[in-house]
């Protein structure tokens, strides 16, 4: 089926049959690949994205029930002011290790910090909960929240 | 000598922009310099002409931090910031970017980028820095002593100019194998704190390009359909209902017959039609035993006499006294297959070159292995075949496999095309955790001996478990006298000395394939070990701290683990947890560090146990990067903890029963509410980082869940007593 997709800020018309992921489409079709595949069963998170505004799991998003929404990938986060504080907490604390789940995480925490501009550890560790880091970077996540919610604040 | 263009390739084209210089090795090793990329031999760091200065680094990126490690050494030692410095991966060359620890193989492995390249980094660095200097001295006319060179400016005697003005001249001169380098008190990269990753920026805006971002024109992407049980073969396949999935290519039987590849546009095409395939099997030689038939084998192993008596001891002497000592303190352990799971599913992506060389683009941890593969695979010698190291997204020694696993899975998937399409090998999760190699089951029994004053008299420790080193590559330098040395270490040569102590080993059939994951051996022997001497001081009231120490006398090996040990304790309040917690303790040497962690907990058996605080100290000599090592060992406890506490693979007639996260159950944020890192002063050479902060990291757990009065002894936790908050 003919698809036309809100994209970053872009209409694009993709073909792809009913129940395909989003995912596949935002990686294969678009070729945007800063959204990972972790898991494909929504308990991992690297393949968070924003849809209107909202973090969802990319692999269990299909392509027919996501027309008319606004899809926002990691590569627009820094002409978002909470994006780039995100980014910018991340670099001075260096979150990433191999780097692979954290487009998933910033994403998450973009949505937390929308949601929660002054979350607390514990709320930090509840929203982040289903964002796997196999390299364990999460000390250094939940920092990088809270200091992104610094940046946002001063 | 000379060498082809084309593993240069790489390198020409910053060439032909003008003069440039490179410092690297000769094939002997020797130092060595050019003003040609061709006529170079291998580049450690290449600077042109406008000043750009680029590291060439040998070690492949999957988080623990080569690309800024190396970076540092030559910047350093150059004399640029870390701003004035890139970095690229080495192309696939085994003669000149081998590991020096692991001979004439191109690998990363064993916590070893940063120890074995320290001295080569930093010398190919200071060649650069005093032949620039001297062309500068030549052209001012005055004494190279009185210049140096500083965040690019080469300055002294009154003159300044950036380095690049004399990388044509620098470039005739020779270098020498033993360039000045600078003084650890000039240091203003090294030791720093506020260094930040160089690798950071790309992956925080989703540019950063891992093996699974290549996407080739006109690619196909290649998922397997694996035999379900380890050794069943493919005997028919039906893939009527696959050809009704839109973009599905074709389905081949590889030629080995432990699969079946399913050739697809793109890779959700790939993954329904592999779903649709229908494969008959042969199931009549695989392997049929399930978790308990492998245990109960170690078991036995364990109570009848060891095959290997690793350290001569008299071990009929050694029981005696433990029978006849004033207290004994006795355990059997059990460890479980793990995956590795890294966070990135395994794959690579293969092309043919109008020219008839094959590329295989991935996040190579031995380059040597793919590429002694694809020269038998594709009959072809070893400078057509080219390997583009992309960024990996974790490892923990999964994609270091001596059989080259899965790049050999593509070749052969490619190799049965006309290679006019490139091919992306891709595996999902479930493919990562039921098809991979594991870290073996092993068990361990220990009787440990103590006479009236509660000092140790006898130490005796059976093994039993299969052997990660025999039968691969690695067998001629890791397997003496039938003993493979990472079924034990962490015990043979423990720096405890702990006297009469008898170590046996004996290994079981394969059950399964086997590797390293992340710290070897020491993932259970230090477990053993730690929750042993715990065990044992508690058994004649003693602190677990004051008893270790008495055992850490003497040798600096022995010192440096006590160390750490009081340094932890120190910074972590050891005896003083907050009220309504506990704590343990753990120390381990392991890849050349040492590492001590104390793990504080709270709550309680009956309602779930909460990790509040590891307060981690170590000791991996020169910290170049420590902020690197601080992540690393957090990396390292996190990834020891997650495991023990919740998981393990297990089979049921021959087939694995996790298949995915969910039942393959990450750590998670929330696991572990603080870790604080302490680095000890040092001016020994570096040690490893990647691992040392994984083996203290569940026995510390374990030795806290004991003053609840559990000693745990067979993981995962959560199966064995202990509920998580
Ligand atoms: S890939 Fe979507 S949650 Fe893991
Ligand atoms: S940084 Fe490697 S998985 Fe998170």
């Amino acid at each position: 089926m003919a698809i036309s997709l809100k994209l970053n800020g872009k209409t694009h018309q993709v073909e792809a049959e009913p129940g395909t992921p989003l995912l596949w489409v935002i990686r294969d079709e678009l070729k945007l690949t800063g959204t990972k595949f972790g898991c494909g069963v929504a308990s991992c998170g690297a393949c968070t994205v924003h849809l209107d505004g909202e973090p969802v799991r990319s692999c269990q998003t299909f392509i027919e029930d996501v027309e008319g929404s606004e899809i926002t990938t990691i590569e627009k986060m820094e002409d978002d002011t909470i994006g780039a504080a995100v980014q910018q907490a991340w670099l001075e604390l260096d979150v990433v290790q191999c780097g692979y789940c954290q487009s998933g995480q910033i994403m998450n925490a973009v949505g937390l910090l929308r949601e929660n501009a002054k979350p607390t550890a514990d709320e930090v560790d509840d929203y982040m909960h289903g964002n796997a880091c196999r390299c364990a970077t999460y000390q250094r996540i939940r920092a990088g929240v809270l200091r992104a919610s610094e940046i946002l604040e001063a | 000598m000379t060498r082809t263009l084309s593993r240069r390739g790489f390198l020409k084209s910053a060439a032909a922009a003008g003069a440039v210089l490179y410092i690297g090795a000769t094939a002997k090793g020797a130092m060595a310099a050019s003003g040609s990329a061709d006529a170079m031999l291998t580049p450690f760091v290449k600077i042109d002409s406008s000043g750009g200065v680029t590291a060439i680094v040998k070690h492949f990126e999957k988080g623990q931090g080569p690309a800024t490690g190396l970076t540092t050494l030559i910047a350093e030692e150059l004399g640029v910031t870390m701003d004035q410095i890139d970095y690229e991966f080495a192309p696939s060359d085994p003669a000149v970017y081998n590991n020096l620890l692991f001979g004439p193989f191109q690998g990363t492995g064993g916590s070893t980028a940063m120890a074995n390249s320290w001295m080569q980094y930093r010398t190919a660095g200071a060649n650069a820095r005093e032949m620039l200097i001297k062309a500068a001295a030549q052209a001012w006319g005055v004494d190279a002593a009185s210049l140096d060179i500083q965040d690019g400016l080469i300055t002294g005697a009154g003159n300044s100019a950036p380095l690049g003005e004399f990388v044509a001249q620098a470039a005739t001169f020779e270098p020498v194998e033993t360039p000045r380098l600078r003084d650890p008190a000039d240091w203003k990269i090294i030791g720093k704190e506020a260094t930040r990753r160089k690798d950071s920026p790309v992956k925080v805006n989703g540019t950063a390009k891992f093996a699974m971002d290549v996407h080739l024109d006109n690619q196909m992407v290649v998922m397997i359909k694996r035999t379900p049980q380890r050794g069943g073969q493919v005997v028919g396949i039906d893939d009527s209902a696959a050809k009704e999935v839109k973009g599905f290519i074709m389905a081949q039987t590889l030629p080995t017959k432990l699969g079946v590849a399913v050739y697809a546009e793109n890779t959700w095409a790939a993954m329904q039609a592999r779903e649709a395939l229908e494969v008959n099997w042969d199931f009549s030689a695989a392997e049929s035993r399930s978790s308990q038939d492998i245990k109960d084998e170690i078991m036995a192993a364990l109570n009848a006499k060891a095959e290997y008596n690793v350290n001569k001891a008299d071990q009929a002497a050694v029981a005696a006294t433990i029978d006849g000592a004033a207290t004994v303190v006795e355990k059997t352990f059990y460890f479980p297959l793990l995956a590795h799971a890294p966070m990135e599913p395994l794959n690579c992506t293969i092309e043919q070159t109008a020219e008839g060389d094959i590329v295989l683009h991935d996040g190579a941890q031995m380059p040597t292995g793919p590429h002694m593969a694809y020269q038998q695979i594709f009959g072809l010698p070893a400078e057509k075949i080219h390997i583009k190291t992309m960024l990996a997204g974790g490892s923990f020694g999964r994609r270091a496999t001596p059989d080259a696993d899965y790049q050999v899975e593509a070749g052969l998937a490619f190799v049965m095309t006309d290679r006019s399409r490139p091919v992306k090998l891709v595996w999902d999760r479930e493919d990562d955790i039921r098809s991979g190699y594991y870290r073996p089951a092993v068990g361990h029994k220990v009787r440990v001996g103590l006479d009236a004053e509660g000092t140790i008299i006898g130490w005796d420790h059976q093994v039993a478990g299969q052997s990660i080193m025999k039968g691969t590559a690695f067998e001629a330098f890791a397997v003496r006298d039938g003993i493979d040395h990472s079924s034990v270490e962490g015990i043979a040569d423990s720096p405890y000395s702990i006297p009469g102590k008898a170590l046996g080993l004996t290994d079981t059939k394969k059950a399964t394939s086997v590797l390293w994951w992340r710290s070897v051996g020491h993932t259970h022997t230090g477990y053993v070990m730690e929750v042993m001497m715990d065990m044992a001081a508690r058994a004649v009231g003693k602190d677990p701290v004051a008893f270790r120490l008495a055992y850490l006398g003497g040798e600096q090996d022995a010192t440096r683990k006590a160390g750490v040990l009081k340094f932890a304790a120190d910074k972590g309040n050891w005896g003083n947890p907050a009220p309504g917690n506990v704590q343990g303790i753990a120390v381990h040497k392991s890849f050349g560090s040492y590492v001590a962690e104390v793990v504080e907990i709270s709550g309680n058996l009956d309602d779930g146990i909460q990790i509040e605080k590891v307060t981690a100290a170590v000791d991996c000599g020169i910290a170049v990067n420590p902020d690197v090592i601080k992540a690393q060992i957090e990396g390292g406890i996190g990834y020891g903890i997650g495991h023990a506490m919740r998981d393990q693979i297990t089979l049921d007639g021959g087939a694995v029963e996790q298949s995915n996260f969910p039942d393959y159950e990450p750590l998670r944020i929330s696991d572990i509410k603080a870790i604080e890192t302490h680095i000890v002063a040092s001016a020994e050479a570096p040690t490893g980082i990647g691992e040392p902060g994984t083996p203290p990291s569940a026995p510390a757990l374990a030795n806290a869940i004991a003053q609840l009065d559990l000693v745990v002894a067979e993981l995962p936790m959560a199966e064995n007593g202990v509920s998580f908050a």
